[in-house]
């Protein structure tokens, strides 16, 4: 084995993975396969101290890296294989681009000479992938890899974030590399991601604050992003203005805050969408005013002064119409308004909101079996909310979020704008190597965590000492729950009979451990167990109660002024949102 | 209530990178856009290239769609100019059937809108027609008195007038 490469001649691959570690890339999530050989063999003979990940599935290896990256704030890095092993990253790809997460995939592919030839695992990758990267590569040059790396990184987690992908010829990665420099010149002259903030708008956004009763901060994902929470709860406090966030947002602003409403929108809480309907002026900080939280578009705040302050000017005016708006970082157009407002008159305000949160409270049935919710406010009340979540998509999610308050900012990590079954546990994965001191929990239910469970084994190889929460009801719950409320409970494709036991399936793998919760009496019991097994990942199969639905709810495409707190008595309309 | 198809016409200047007419193309299917004419030629600087785009949807969202195509990496400009103060201009190739009896009859056409024979055999006539786009589609009706083998137009590029770039 090679063990330095300093004195000879470096190959496209080993330019790339020198360039990896210029980036300060810790860890690669990968699968080999043929076309990727070059990269895989190049992380040995550099002697790189970057270490890769074997994963089980590239889609894990996808969702471990944005769970690292948001539970860090730097970008993940995939390598994987042409054709199959680059298409089973597309739904990772995706989830990052929605949720504005920064992310590098690098795909082996054929050898130039026969792109387009339908040879031997040969896709289009870089045309597949087209419609959900920030931007993306196909290298046809080796001696193009160093400028295409540095872009790369800086593309993707600067602006606003999000994937880019590098498709790399066999050829390519390991043709040899003549370019000299490592560290060229970038050559990027569409994109330009440091904004000027306009100072007239920061002005009309504070002059129209200061006219505001009933004001409303609603902190979104690109407050996190931003490290804008400080801001945030300064600027809150200085307007005694309550604070909504999104499902994306939880961490952007304490949720035991006193100014805290918590979630709003389809299953937020009860007085943050009462707030919504009542404000008189709403400031999205770093939302994109998404269509889970506005519900009928046209009848959103439609009597309040609408703001909108977004690093990217096409989520202006695209769900909702604003009166005033302004381009740039999150936390540095909040520092900028800092300076041009003062407290405003909320007492009655924030009198009023209290009052709804007293007459309606997040809360669930002690009676009868076990309650998802009933796990997670105890999961709380134990930890304090000072734990990594990572969700997947359903009922557990919203309860979750719910239930499981977030108190510090990179806390909370859920697949928002893709809604990816399958995301919670591998990106729980890659939140542990990135925060190695910090207990990290996967909530998930039966039906995601069934995508991505073959990640245990990569879980078990480096002894990770995740927490897996299987809130389990045979079901694919929420779809159950929209079956039950608007199609007279027809049950179509959601029942998951022939679930395993997933305790039994974590004790077979080395280093695993199950547990198994039936009884709400054993709940703290099972949990302290789980906390206290740190020897590798722990899987709980909670058996909750089979039909269950969530509440508040404000079924798609209505108003938030039709929300509903608990299960109606009359037959509810097929609703007309999308999802 | 209907709307009648408007085109709009987009001029987008980008790097001449490969992909960037197919980011650009897609950011207007996925809206449900239809490219009605596209011109793309390398710019001054062989590094960049213009593209004049003919588009028609629904205008309540033009706004957006510019502001996603400008938001591609490899954009570096696009904007609308319907209805600027601008240049705009085609180009028209067609092919006609016609014998030395009624040669006479289209050299007239061919005189009254400025146009030109770029070939002329026994039988057949390719006249080139430039000009505004309304100019190029009243020639083109008056040719189809005669019998049209092919029509061939490349669209519409568009340049600004005055001292302003496009």
């Amino acid at each position: 084995m090679i063990a330095s490469t300093e004195h000879m001649k470096l190959d496209g691959a080993q330019a790339l993975v020198k360039c990896l570690e210029a980036q300060g890339v810790e860890y690669i999530w990968g699968l080999s396969g043929g076309a990727a050989i070059p990269i895989f063999d190049a992380l040995v003979t550099t002697g790189t101290k970057i270490k890769l990940i074997l994963v089980r599935h590239e889609q894990g290896a996808t969702h471990m890296a944005d769970g690292y990256a948001r539970a860090t704030g730097k970008p993940g890095v995939v390598l994987v294989t042409s054709g199959p092993g680059a298409t089973n990253t597309i739904t990772g790809i995706m989830t990052a681009h929605m949720d504005s997460v920064p992310m590098i995939v690098i795909t082996g592919q054929t050898i130039t000479p026969m792109l387009g030839k339908d040879a031997f695992q040969e896709a289009d990758v870089f045309g597949l992938t087209m419609p959900v990267v920030k931007h993306s590569y196909l290298i046809k040059n080796s001696n193009d890899i160093p400028r295409i790396v540095k872009e790369a990184f800086h593309i993707a987690s600067t602006g606003r974030p999000g994937p880019v992908l590098m498709d790399i010829p066999k050829d390519i990665s390991s043709g040899p590399f003549t370019g000299g420099t490592l560290d060229p010149e970038m050559d990027l002259p569409g994109y330009k991601p440091e904004i000027e903030i306009n100072q007239d708008h920061v002005k009309a956004i504070a002059a129209a604050l200061a006219k505001s009763k009933r004001p409303v901060i609603l902190a979104g994902h690109g407050a996190l992003i931003a490290r804008a929470f400080p801001t945030i709860e300064k600027l809150a406090e200085k307007l005694k203005a309550p604070v909504t966030t999104t499902l994306l947002g939880k961490g952007a602003f304490n949720e035991e805050h006193p100014l805290a409403l918590g979630m709003l929108g389809m299953h937020g809480t009860a007085y943050a969408n009462k707030a919504m309907v009542e404000c008189d002026l709403v400031m999205s900080i770093g939302s994109r005013y998404d269509d889970r939280i506005i519900g009928q578009a046209s009848k959103f705040c439609k009597d309040a002064v609408r703001i909108h302050i977004d690093i990217d000017i096409a989520e202006i005016n695209k769900m909702i119409n604003v009166h005033h708006y302004c381009i740039g970082d999150a936390r540095l157009v909040a520092e900028e308004l800092m300076k041009h407002v003062s407290e405003l008159d909320t007492k009655e305000w924030l009198k009023h909101l209290d009052g709804y949160k007293k007459k309606y409270p997040l809360k669930y049935g002690k009676q009868g079996g076990l309650k998802m919710q009933h796990i997670l406010d105890e999961l709380y009340k134990m930890t304090g909310g000072k734990i990594i979540v990572s969700t997947d998509v359903g009922q557990h999610q919203m309860w979750a979020a719910q239930f499981l308050k977030t108190v510090r900012p990179d806390d909370w990590l859920s697949s928002g704008g893709a809604g990816t079954m399958g995301y919670g546990f591998p990106a729980a994965i890659g939140a542990q190597f990135g925060k190695p001191e910090e207990q990290v929990w996967a909530i998930v239910g039966d039906g995601g965590f069934q995508m991505t469970m073959c990640e245990l084994s990569t879980a078990c190889v480096h002894k990770l000492p995740v927490k897996v929460l299987v809130l389990n009801n045979h079901y694919l719950g929420m779809v159950r729950q929209w079956q039950e409320l608007f199609y007279d409970d027809r049950k179509s494709g959601v029942d998951l009979e022939g679930n395993p036991d997933f305790a039994k399936l974590a004790d077979c793998y080395p280093g695993a451990k199950g547990f198994t919760l039936k009884r709400p009496a054993d709940i703290r019991k099972i949990l302290k167990r789980a906390m206290e097994y740190n020897d590798g990942p722990c899987v709980i199969n909670a058996e909750c109660e089979k039909t269950d639905n969530v509440f508040p709810m404000i079924p798609a495409g209505r108003a938030l002024e039709d929300m509903i707190i608990e299960r109606p008595r009359y037959k509810m309309e097929k609703p007309t949102g999308s999802t | 209530m209907s709307h009648q198809p408007i085109i709009h016409t987009l001029s987008v200047y980008v790097s001449n990178k490969p992909g960037v007419l197919a980011r650009i193309a897609q950011v207007f299917a996925r809206r449900g856009f239809n490219i009605e004419s596209l011109v793309v030629s390398p710019a001054m600087d062989g590094k960049f290239s213009r593209m004049t785009i003919g588009i028609s949807g629904n205008p309540g969202m033009l706004d957006q769609i510019i502001k996603q195509v400008s938001k591609l990496i490899d954009v570096i400009s696009c904007k609308d100019h319907t209805g600027d103060e601008a240049v705009v201009r085609e180009l028209a190739l067609v092919k006609i059937r016609c014998g030395a009896d009624r040669r006479s009859e289209a050299l007239q056409i061919v005189e009254h809108f400025a146009c030109k024979t770029v070939d002329l055999t026994e039988k057949s006539m390719i006249i080139m027609a430039t000009g505004a786009s309304d100019k190029v589609d009243a020639f083109v009706r008056m040719i189809k008195a005669f019998d049209v083998v092919e029509l061939v137009r490349t669209g519409k590029v568009l340049m600004v007038r005055g001292e302003q770039p496009t």
